[in-house]
């Protein structure tokens, strides 16, 4: 009985993980916008990558219930990998979104910047100052 | 392959080699975005979405080939092209390291 609700929610899990990263594709294809691609590209890819290594994890770890220590050995590992992609993913996209933004690429249809004007770095912190400076003036 | 090197851990599943074939069909779009990308951001953000599903496929594959050694590989990977992605950002920002 457990042995075929394991396996049902593994497969619930597989296809979960497919349909994002399909969806992932798909957005790269139509969005109109680099900060939108971004979008797409990588939440999705991150949220079916954590499905699909979910359900490796959960089979490892049913083999390793039914006596066969190998499932440990898979599910640890594949634990260390989802791990290496939630923390490198995000990172990689602000590091490309920022990247992007300094190159001077606009957002279609964007009729507000607010960073406009911050894209080196000497004149971000300067801007940044200044806000602080006007927000104690007005709160004093 | 010895059995010193990979561990057989299942047998050869084919719902894996099909979860696989979708995860391939996803990487063709994202290659199709890096050729046709009008900006080099819009290159770099399909490169990282190919390098993710690089990834996970590596582990799907490892499921379905039995053997362990190719979940290490895709963990090796993963720190590596998160490396270059940063890299490669670095550089387009034109500013110093």
């Amino acid at each position: 009985m457990m042995f075929s609700i394991i396996d049902i929610i593994v497969y619930i899990f597989l296809g979960v993980g497919v349909f994002f990263n399909l969806l992932a594709g798909v957005g790269l294809l139509r969005f109109p916008d680099v900060y939108t691609r971004l979008h797409a590209g990588t939440k999705c890819t991150t949220f079916g990558s954590i499905f699909l290594s979910g359900s490796v994890i959960l089979l490892g770890l049913r083999m390793w219930w039914f006596g066969n220590t190998d499932g440990s050995i898979l599910a640890i590992h594949t634990g260390v990998a989802l791990v290496a992609i939630l923390v490198t993913n995000p990172t990689g996209a602000h590091a490309i979104a920022r990247a992007a933004h300094r190159s001077g690429v606009k957002p279609v249809k964007a009729v507000v910047d607010d960073l406009e004007g911050g894209t080196t770095k000497k004149k971000s912190i300067g801007k940044k100052t200044a806000t602080v400076k006007k927000k104690e003036e007005e709160e004093g | 392959m010895g059995k010193e090197d990979c561990r057989m851990i299942e047998s050869f599943d084919t719902v894996y080699l099909f979860v696989l074939g979708l995860l391939f069909l996803s990487v063709i779009m994202a290659v199709i975005r890096i050729i046709k990308g009008p900006t080099a951001p819009d290159r770099v953000v399909g490169l990282d979405t190919v390098n993710t599903l690089v990834i996970v496929g590596m582990i799907i594959y490892g499921v379905a080939a039995g053997s362990v050694i190719y979940i290490d590989v895709a963990i090796v990977y993963a720190l590596l092209s998160f490396i270059s992605t940063l890299f490669i950002a670095k550089y387009l920002e034109g500013g110093g390291f």
